[in-house]
């Protein structure tokens, strides 16, 4: 089976967010849990559940990724920009007041 | 512009009330996400890839200096400074935070502003020539009429759940910069032979996964029979337009399928039933709204014209961008400027805080307090003295502001894409951008001339890709990006839809093919005055399909 992680958006600010192997919705994908059995992803899937209904988060999904060196990779591009935002310089003046601060 | 009226400031006001104790409730539990979807999207609030979007409606694209800065206060201080400009005129922000809706939405309703049908399958803001009122081109000011159809459908009763969203795009001027024919309805001024004003009427136009021009159901529509006539098009429509499967729920397909002399026969029978109802517009409302959109007092200033002449010949630069982004006014003492978008390598349509601020600025001290959004994704200061482009010109250059490219192969149109759209398969910025780079001296995009590049990042095409002299349609094949290229669309006066020329390109072979393309056309246009669709137009596709796929030609 191919390697599998939950992610979401949250229901206050829509950012998204992945289910850590903390047990806790973060919002970077490194260090997310990853299922790789069909009962690891039963109960990431049940997570899911459990937090949509609880309105913790919004659209939820179990995605592929491959782990290369306990790096996590996610097999789509729409993946991969969900997890490291934007792939263009967007607002760079925002963006270095917010390094900056 | 228009201002509103005791009613409007009460119907904003409710609607800002109920959709914050949604908010409220949804942030609370007490409100499923199933049940708060339909209800977030009535008020134009998303869900895309990285966060929510809040789409705010700007009516035909026009705006005052005080909402201008309340756009760039709300990019500040809810979102990260920034904000983008959309081809349906309205603008897009990308970053706000469900809880800080409420707040945002109180902001916009305090200088006239919402998100109010900017979403959901009603019939969405109404979009009008960025240059209306001011083009020399023009039978009349197309926003009067636009007023009057936003007031008339907002929360309209019976077209608040059509089969599909409903777009209508209106112009004054012959030559349509609010490409009418690739929208559900498409209005055109025109006088009859008594001189009294009236309208073209186009149905059925679209894009999407199924691109269709509009059919022309009336020549002449007389004025009083706007709203009678366009509700007995809406209600036909909302009768039997599909609702069973998605894609086919557009008017576009209901004309395709039922056959445009029927339908027009269907809607000529309702409006027999309509004409001399309540919706016969009189006179005087017509012109009392018309007085909201009077052209501002512009005293003479003939000392433009000398001044102007010094200043081209002291700077090469500014001499281009008047050129490019400069054109006639209906006064001969003044012109509308486009203030561009489009950066060399910048994103098409975004702007930031500062920007917006530097741009109310402008339109506040020099521009009567009027601004528009173009379809084309850029802003416009509809009267500005000649005498006071020089003072403009710096000011924006300042603001990085003052691009000379209008009309240009970098003044694309791009949409969202998979940086953030939710339903994207590719991206479309980074393509743009690569694009512009590469075709970005001013040198080399004054020899190729007017191309309009347009990409979306999926076949829902709000990049217009259909309609541009090139278009880019961004689909994903086996996980990848793919680029298929698309030529001879337009959306103007003669609107075609594109055809596509072959197989995909990879992301980082797009930028060859479209240079491919370009050089293609400089070695066989017939001299530089023949634009690049005029030279599509003459030879079609093939050589551009042989410079492309060389091993095919062979
Ligand atoms: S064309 Fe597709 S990718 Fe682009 S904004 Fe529209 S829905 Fe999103």
């Amino acid at each position: 089976m191919t390697a599998k992680v939950l992610t979401a958006n949250r229901l206050t600010d829509g950012i998204a967010v992945w289910w850590s192997a903390k047990g806790e919705w973060q919002t970077v994908l490194q260090g997310a849990l990853v299922a790789n059995d069909d009962e690891a992803a039963a109960a990431l899937e049940a997570i899911g559940k459990r937090d949509l209904a609880a309105n913790l988060v919004v659209d939820v999904a179990l995605i592929d990724v491959n782990v290369v060196d306990g790096v996590l990779k996610p097999l789509r591009l729409r993946e991969r920009i969900r997890a490291d935002g934007p792939t263009i310089e967007y607002a760079p003046t925002c963006r270095a007041k917010e390094e900056a601060a | 512009m228009y201002r509103y009226d005791e009613f409007d400031h009460e119907f904003v006001r409710e609607r800002v009330a109920q959709f914050s104790d949604q908010v409220a409730r949804r942030l609370a539990g007490e409100i499923s996400e199933d049940a708060f979807k339909p209800l977030r999207l009535m008020n134009g609030v998303y869900l895309q890839l990285h966060a929510y979007m809040l789409r705010v409606a700007i009516p035909y694209g026009t705006l005052n200096s005080k909402q201008m800065r309340m756009l760039g206060h709300i990019a500040r201080k809810y979102d990260r400074g920034y904000g983008h400009f959309t081809t349906r005129q309205n603008i897009q922000y990308n970053w706000p935070k469900l809880s800080d809706i409420p707040a945002i939405l109180e902001d916009l309703a305090s200088v006239e502003m919402h998100a109010i049908q900017t979403s959901g399958n009603c019939i969405r803001n109404v979009t009008s020539d960025q240059f209306a009122g001011a083009a020399a081109d023009e039978i009349a000011d197309p926003r009067p009429y636009a007023e009057i159809l936003r007031q008339w459908s907002s929360v309209h009763p019976e077209f608040s759940f059509l089969p599909r969203k409903f777009k209508i795009a209106i112009t004054g001027a012959p030559n349509d910069r609010a490409a009418i024919q690739v929208h559900d309805i498409g209005l055109q001024l025109v006088t009859n032979d008594k001189g009294e004003i009236g309208f073209a009427v186009y149905i059925g136009g679209g894009q999407g996964r199924t691109p269709l021009v509009a059919k022309k159901v009336r020549d002449f529509l007389p004025e009083e029979d706007l709203l009678s006539y366009t509700t007995a098009i809406v209600r036909v429509y909302n009768l039997h337009g599909r609702r069973d499967n998605k894609y086919k729920a557009r008017i576009k397909i209901l004309v395709h399928e039922t056959g445009i002399e029927e339908l027009k026969a269907q809607i000529e029978a309702e409006f027999a039933h309509l004409k001399d109802s309540e919706l016969k517009l009189p006179e005087a409302d017509v012109d009392a709204i018309t007085r909201y959109f009077a052209m501002p007092d512009l005293p003479e200033r003939p000392e433009g014209w000398a001044q102007l002449a010094a200043w081209k010949k002291a700077d090469a630069e500014f001499a281009r961008w008047l050129t490019q982004n400069v054109r006639p006014h209906k006064n001969p003492d003044y012109a509308s400027v486009t203030i561009s978008l489009k950066p060399i390598g910048g994103i098409p349509g975004d702007a930031t805080d500062e920007q917006m601020e530097l741009v109310a600025d402008l339109a506040e001290e020099y521009g009567f307090d009027e601004l528009r959004i173009s379809h084309e994704q850029n802003i416009i200061l509809p009267h500005v003295a000649m005498a006071d482009l020089e003072a403009v010109y710096r000011a924006l250059k300042s603001g990085g502001l003052a691009t000379g490219n209008i009309g240009f192969i970098t003044d694309m149109i791009a949409c969202p894409g998979l940086d953030y759209c939710a339903l994207a398969n590719a991206r479309s910025i980074p393509v743009a951008q690569a694009i512009s780079e590469r075709f970005g001296s001013p040198e080399r995009q004054a020899e190729i001339g007017e191309l309009k590049i347009k990409i979306s990042g999926c076949i829902n095409a709000c990049g217009h890709h259909h309609v541009g002299h090139i278009g880019l349609l961004g689909v994903e094949k086996k996980g990848e990006e793919l680029y298929q290229i698309t030529l001879g669309g337009s959306a103007d006066e003669n609107t075609s839809i594109g055809e596509i020329l072959g197989r995909g390109f990879e992301p980082e072979k797009v930028t060859d093919a479209i240079e491919t393309i370009v050089d293609t056309y400089l070695a066989i246009r017939k001299d530089p005055s023949e634009i690049f669709i005029e030279t599509y137009r003459r030879v079609g596709a093939q050589p551009f399909k042989d410079a492309l796929y060389p091993a095919k030609a062979a």
